[in-house]
């Protein structure tokens, strides 16, 4: 069945005011559809995000949506999401603003294993700040703070989750929607934290600087660049040399989920508290 | 660490720390997010053991930061929340306690303060933090800070602090000091009956018909919890009265007017202190904190001497008793103001003062506290000199 977008996004607060062709729509999209698939009521799901033009997106969503500040999404969605563990958390979020000013709120839900959602919206660029480099920028690519080129070596976003503990991580880029919908859905459905890192195009502010200033162009070479994880195994590592391997790329079910810990936690306490109580003359 | 779970008729033995930590949960805290931090770490260790006992949160997060916008998100989802920290901690939080400011959203922010600036004096006193508690975070904010002297005050104080946060959708602020928090002292914790408990006014209309800033309602608008069919937005932009991004100068000056408002017209009634023998005075003390102790010795002693001399301890710091500085500066002839920095409120008492007169401050920044002996000579200096 055709999913009702408008009965989840605030359509008075439309058009958004993000650039013709943004990848980022491609997301929104594909998340509404997810959560649809899955049934989750509005009143039931938090929508968090930071700071930069994908941190705009909750604001559309009729949900209950926090804009919070510059790379401290997960913090306050850990918040909410301790209070009512019942409920759904989804953190959206750019790479500046997940893996710059955020990288250690990053590395540590990651490592908690708690059961959100946070989905990294990859433009390679600070979008809404003009166009500066970010942990993801290429190495040579031109941005408004690399005018000579970019020097710094940049981060694999979904190692960088596997490797700090997200029980569930997925890649997915703009050009294959589907798939980005079906490792959302996935993410949303996992018990526990869990990263989809989407590669997306910013012609803008990327694209403009480094040859590729619409929309369609920048989408091809992220298409030429991504290898799905089942054909990139049989490739070997030179074929491989400047290759984005999309995919399911991790999943546990194994660890232990953070709110689970706790309650058991507060379980244990009481029982100990009881048991004393009950000792007492 | 906590003798707590008190019997209430009973007197304990309690740190400062350990005070706020219990009184915390009496006044209905049920999340707590921190980052270690020395002098403060106590209160920690007290709410991560007792919070599960009352079926609360309690988590350490990676930073200060993080502890601070977790407090936030706990807050929209309905708890009441606090934090603590010190010094630097406190310099950390400062991005996300202007948010709190913004988005109007209810918690308490303990600061224990030790020596500074940077580092400092981790582990000894200072009350330096006293203009960053009224003006650390940018723009233009409301702050309601409290700074109790005395262990049962310190239970109020923290009581009072929850109760604020709630009935005005602000971050309020607790100040003690090293000395306060690690100082043990008997107390009888305060009977259920000698404190209010405020709650957060929810929304009295359906969803439909809610919008999470309308002033319709008053200055403080009432709040809606998440999930539970309000499905509101909260951003740290400026906003209008549907909570949504606006640049639009009218309504963010509105807006912001009405967030310092919100305060500032129940000022007076906020700004509390407590008058020691200032019936006569012809030279008043103005003192807070730990070093409040110290200047109540010191005005004993200057009496026993024969020099009319008072101590007024505020227990508010912000707002600023304003008119009580200003009734005074027309009765005495001075001020003294110790302080254990180099002169920070003696600011605040010159301008409320409106006045030219002596006022003179007792300053020390080492990490201890100022001997009574300092306050008592200049409190004999200014009775004899007027300077």
């Amino acid at each position: 069945m055709a999913v009702d977008y408008l009965y989840y996004l605030r359509a008075d607060k439309l058009p958004h005011m993000w650039c013709p062709g943004c990848g980022v729509g491609v997301v929104v999209k594909s998340m509404i559809g997810a959560i649809d698939q899955l049934g989750w009521e509005k009143n039931d799901t938090a929508v968090v995000s930071g700071i930069g033009c994908t941190s705009r997106a909750p604001g559309y969503m009729d949900m209950n949506t926090l804009h919070t500040t510059h790379g401290r999404a997960l913090t306050f969605a850990t918040g909410v999401k301790m209070a009512a563990p019942d409920k759904h958390v989804i953190v959206i979020s750019g790479d500046g603003d997940a893996t710059a000013i955020g990288g250690n709120h990053f590395i540590h839900a990651c490592r908690r294993n708690i059961d959100m959602t946070l989905i990294i919206v990859n433009n390679n660029i600070y979008g809404m700040t003009g166009g500066q480099f970010s942990p993801t920028t290429p190495y040579g690519a031109k941005a408004a703070t690399t005018p000579h080129g970019n020097i710094d070596p940049s981060f694999d976003l979904a190692q960088l989750a596997i490797g700090a503990g997200a029980t569930y991580v997925a890649r997915g880029s703009v050009d294959n929607a589907r798939m980005v919908q079906k490792y959302i859905r996935d993410g949303l459905a996992h018990h526990g934290f869990s990263v989809i890192e989407v590669l997306s195009n910013c012609h803008t502010q990327y694209g403009r600087r480094n040859k590729m200033s619409d929309p369609i162009t920048m989408v091809d070479w992220i298409a030429s660049q991504v290898v799905p994880r089942n054909k990139a195994e049989k490739m070997s590592p030179e074929e491989l040399q400047g290759k984005i391997i999309t995919g399911e790329l991790h999943r546990n079910a194994e660890r232990p989920e953070y709110t689970d810990e706790y309650r058991k936690l507060i379980e244990r306490v009481q029982a100990k508290q009881a048991a004393r109580a009950g000792a007492r003359p | 660490m906590s003798s707590g779970h008190s019997d209430k008729s009973e007197i304990v033995f309690w740190q400062g720390n350990e005070v706020v930590a219990e009184a915390a949960i009496a006044a209905g805290c049920r999340f707590y997010a921190g980052y270690p931090i020395t002098p403060s770490s106590e209160i920690a260790a007290v709410m991560a053991e007792r919070l599960p006992e009352v079926g609360g949160t309690f988590i350490q997060m990676e930073d200060e930061i993080a502890a601070m916008g977790a407090i936030i998100g706990a807050s929209l989802a309905g708890k009441k929340t606090f934090t603590a920290t010190s010094g630097p901690g406190f310099s950390l939080k400062m991005e996300n306690i202007g948010y709190a400011c913004m988005a109007e959203v209810p918690c308490v922010v303990v600061n224990v303060m030790r020596g500074g600036p940077s580092t400092g004096l981790p582990t000894a006193l200072a009350q330096a933090d006293v203009m960053q508690a009224r003006w650390g975070t940018h723009g233009d904010h409301p702050t309601i800070a409290l700074a109790p002297a005395y262990h049962r005050e310190i239970y109020l104080c923290t009581i009072k602090c929850f109760n604020y946060a709630e009935k005005y959708r602000i971050p309020t602020m607790l100040l003690l000091d090293e000395v306060l928090g690690h100082l043990s002292e008997g107390i009888q914790v305060p009977d259920p009956s000698e404190y209010e408990i405020f709650d957060r006014v929810k929304p009295s209309v359906p969803p439909e018909k809610y919008f999470p800033y309308d002033s319709s309602f008053g200055d403080v608008p009432p709040m809606a919890t998440y999930f539970e069919g309000y499905r509101f937005h909260v951003t740290g932009l400026n906003h209008n009265r549907t909570g949504f991004p606006t640049t639009d100068p009218e309504i963010c000056q509105q807006e912001e007017m009405r967030m310092i408002r919100k305060v500032m017209k129940d000022a007076e009634q906020l700004a509390e202190y407590e008058e020691y023998r200032m019936e006569d005075a012809e030279v008043a003390v103005f003192s807070f904190g730990s070093t409040a102790r110290g200047a109540r010795v010191a005005v004993d002693e200057a009496r026993k001497q024969g020099i009319k001399v008072g101590l007024l301890r505020a227990i508010t710091l912000w707002p600023f008793p304003d008119r009580k500085i200003y009734e005074l500066a027309r009765q005495v002839k001075a001020f003294v103001v110790p302080e254990v920095n180099l002169g920070q409120i003696i600011l605040e008492v010159e301008r409320a003062s409106h006045r030219d007169m002596p006022i003179v401050g007792v300053n020390r920044v080492g990490g201890v506290p100022i001997p009574p002996g300092e306050i008592f000579n200049k409190i004999k200096e200014v009775a004899r000199d007027g300077r």
